[in-house]
């Protein structure tokens, strides 16, 4: 087009890039955060037609309020020995992340990532799933490994790649797999466990089981074309699935209004698709909890799967190989308003009269010290690099069910090469 | 039977064989699929075991993924291998490698079907031979028939197969062998061998070639429709060449091949798909690295050309009699 063709009258368009609220240096302020009381929204029937709960997926279910009170439908009521174990395990996985951290930072393995404010996010799901239920979990759930008792070792193993790790070494650490714990080999790929999940979810039905699949990805992986494929393969057949969204408004450096998170909530992507969505305050224990049995039950009652928002906030930085300070204020995790679950549960159970500060000092002694014994316990197997690894050929293995030609002649020319070097 | 006879024979023998056998893809269901591959399966077996999916490939090979995960055995169609790299990232990262990362704890076993090749004026969105992808992938089974006996015992052993395999149904030969001479009436499969397939349970191995035709002047390596266009060349011009059908891409049946270079000491490599970093270019690698000695010519490619199906032009991309004629007649006088 030439300059004389342009149409003068019109002006010109303009590209919106959105912006995240705060920046390195920016003092944070969170007054435009509308967070909705504790206890202010209805729990409706769990089977009820997903477009008469259109006040779901925009508002906050809160059940925990500012003083660590239980209020509201969504109180789950559940018995003060089940508080207790809930907040074990979030320490449990807080201490494990702790000590993990350090295992890294000393050299001991690549790379690891923590959970650290997420924590009620995968504990209290757990907690409301049946232990025979399937998790097809992304990075930052282990959580749920935790709450299903599996051992602390056997996790340290997969982190050291050390002879003992079942996974021969062939993941990134904290790509665990565990069959046996109902929790499925995660993939460094995002999102590709939604459809998988939901696969699954299919199968159960169509076998008329009664188990049922979850699974989690972050607000960034939403934008992924298998969410969304996910999402219509669960409504389509109604699959008995949980689709859990874990919005802790960072996506590494990218805030969750790269994912679409400024123009509308991750919950509300359920409407279009015709399903429930439940949003959550991912800090309240007690609200994730709740929202999870509601999504299981109404899975459970053949009538269909849930997405859930949990509205979170990542504490750390994204993995070992980041630094958050790069890219987002450093209040923003002090000033976070929906606070820390762990703290939260603890002043909850404080004021039940069920727990008390010294209990809770004690407690994370305890951790510390079970998390450093089975650290120890772990390295005897060995740590990244030191030579403890798997032997050589299992390179070759599990490829295949069995080894074809091409890679027998490729471990003969590795066995040869190494001969030769004399190694 | 015609191929695609073949195939829903096959699904249906596997699926009364085994209750995991589960079939799933667009329009697969009621209709039977766009090739009536799945006619009468969802009639027979249900809804539950025999559905329509959604338009996502990607979500078609991930749900199949996680219903393997279970414990079921998918067979996803893929209504045309041109539309298959929306599920590329769930064939490629996550069902070929699943065995692996969780050292065995989770297989992958399903079986994608999917028509391919040109010679039908497809266009560029319904031709493409997108083999290549797939055998540059660890932990995938590639496997292309050539007949309607082959079609139906490899898509038998694949979906019995434990791991993943990419079934490529070569659709310019579903209801008959195709010589190459476009301009010739098709004959249908009840005139030719290879048509006669039993009713019930048999297999055909994966990993295993066939040896077509027997000849001492040259070795002749195909799979798909081209093993009857070169049968067709072959004849035509009365030359005394060894054709091999691989039948399996992956794992490749390498001592049927190397038997036969080092006899006739001479190598054609001919497929539709184009040409750079094709299959035929592992082929000719291979044949010279393990027959070098042997050969008194260099290995020779057929293949489409490097650019996308044209769609009135497709019998000129098409690697046809006398292009394959040509490389032959070359690589006798050299
Ligand atoms: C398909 C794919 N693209 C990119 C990456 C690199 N990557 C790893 S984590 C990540 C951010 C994910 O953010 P989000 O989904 O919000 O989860 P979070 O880490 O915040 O829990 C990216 C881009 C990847 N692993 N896979």
């Amino acid at each position: 087009m030439s300059d004389t063709d342009r149409r003068t009258n019109l002006p010109p368009l303009r590209l919106h890039v959105p912006e995240p609220p705060f920046r390195p240096g920016d003092p944070v302020d969170y007054s435009h955060m509308e967070i909705p009381a504790a206890g202010a929204l209805d729990r409706p029937a769990v089977d009820a037609p997903a477009a008469t709960m259109r006040e779901m997926p925009y508002g906050l279910i809160r059940v925990l309020d500012g003083e660590g009170r239980a209020t509201g439908p969504w109180n789950p009521r559940l018995e003060p020995e089940r508080l207790v174990a809930m907040l074990r395990n979030m320490a449990l996985t807080r201490a494990f992340d702790e000590r993990m951290y350090r295992a890294q930072r000393q050299g001991k393995t690549s790379f690891y990532m923590k959970s650290t404010g997420e924590e009620a996010v995968a504990v209290a799901a757990a907690e409301a799933l049946d232990r025979d239920d399937m998790c097809f979990p992304s990075y930052r759930q282990q959580g749920l490994l935790i709450v299903r008792g599996w051992p602390l070792v056997d996790m340290m193993n997969q982190i050291y790649s050390n002879k003992a790790d079942r996974l021969k070494g062939r993941q990134l650490p904290v790509l665990y797999s565990a069959k046996e714990a109902g929790f499925f080999s995660i993939s460094g790929n995002l999102a590709t466990q939604m459809p998988q999940a939901v696969g699954w979810a299919l199968a159960s039905a169509a076998q008329g089981d009664t188990r049922i699949a979850a699974t989690w990805c972050g607000e960034g992986s939403t934008a992924e074309g298998d969410f969304h494929a996910a999402m219509t393969f669960a409504t389509v057949y109604r699959a008995p699935v949980i689709v859990n969204v874990v919005n802790n408004q960072w996506a590494i450096s990218s805030f969750a209004g790269f994912a679409g998170g400024d123009e509308t909530t991750f919950a509300a992507r359920a409407l279009g698709y015709g399903m429930a969505g439940l949003r959550v305050d991912g800090n309240d224990p007690l609200a994730v909890y709740a929202a999870t049995d509601w999504a299981a039950e109404r899975a459970r009652t053949n009538h269909g799967p849930t997405l859930i928002e949990h509205f979170t906030y990542r504490a750390e930085g994204h993995s070992t190989s980041d630094d958050p300070a790069q890219y987002r204020s450093a209040e923003e995790r002090s000033a976070w308003p929906l606070g820390d679950p762990i703290i939260r549960l603890k002043q909850h159970l404080i004021g039940l009269g069920v727990w008390d500060e010294e209990r809770h000092a004690e407690m994370d002694r305890e951790l510390a010290e079970q998390v450093k014994a089975a650290a120890k316990e772990a390295e005897k197997n060995g740590v990244l690099g030191i030579g403890l690894h798997q032997p050589f050929d299992t390179m070759f293995e599990d490829v295949f069910e069995e080894m074809p030609w091409h890679l027998k002649e490729q471990r003969a020319q590795m066995r040869a090469e190494r001969e030769s070097a004399g190694i | 039977m015609n191929m695609i006879e073949a195939i829903n024979s096959a699904m249906d023998v596997a699926m009364e064989r085994d209750p995991m056998v589960t079939v799933l893809g667009e329009d697969v269901g009621y209709f039977g699929g766009v090739f009536r591959a799945t006619a009468g399966l969802q009639k027979k077996y249900g809804k539950t075991r025999v559905f329509d999916t959604p338009i996502t490939e990607c979500g078609i090979a991930g749900v199949a993924v996680g219903m393997a995960a279970y414990g079921l055995r998918p067979v996803p169609e893929i209504q045309f291998a041109d539309y298959i790299y929306p599920a590329l990232d769930q064939l490629v990262s996550e069902a070929a490698r699943l065995r692996y990362r969780s050292a065995g704890e989770f297989t992958a076993p399903i079986t994608v079907r999917s028509p391919f090749g040109g010679g039908i004026f497809g266009g560029q969105t319904h031709s493409q031979s997108p083999e290549g992808i797939f055998t540059h992938v660890s932990g995938l089974k590639t496997v292309i028939p050539s007949t309607p006996y082959d079609a139906k015992g490899l898509l038998i052993a694949a979906i019995e197969d434990n791991d993943p395999v990419i079934f490529f149904e070569p659709k310019r030969i579903y209801n008959g062998p195709f010589d190459g001479h476009y301009d010739r009436p098709i004959s249908p499969w009840s005139k030719h061998e290879g048509s006669e397939v039993p009713e019930g349970y048999y297999t055909v191995p994966l990993g295993k070639a066939a040896v077509r035709r027997e000849g001492g002047d040259v070795t002749i390596l195909a799979y798909g429709t081209m093993v009857h266009v070169v049968l067709g060349v072959v004849n035509d011009l009365g030359i005394d060449a060894e054709v091999i059908d691989l039948r399996t891409l992956l794992p490749l049946d390498i001592e049927t091949i190397d038997a036969s270079v080092m006899k006739t000491g001479r190598c054609v490599v001919v497929h539709e798909a184009t040409r750079t970093s094709g299959f035929g270019a592992e082929l000719a690698a291979l044949v010279q690295e393990r027959c070098f000695y042997h050969l008194e010519a260099p290995v020779a490619r057929v293949t489409g050309f490097d650019t996308p199906y044209p769609h009135s032009l497709e019998w000129a991309y098409f690697p046809g009699p006398v292009r394959i004629g040509k490389a032959l007649k070359r690589i006798l006088e050299d």
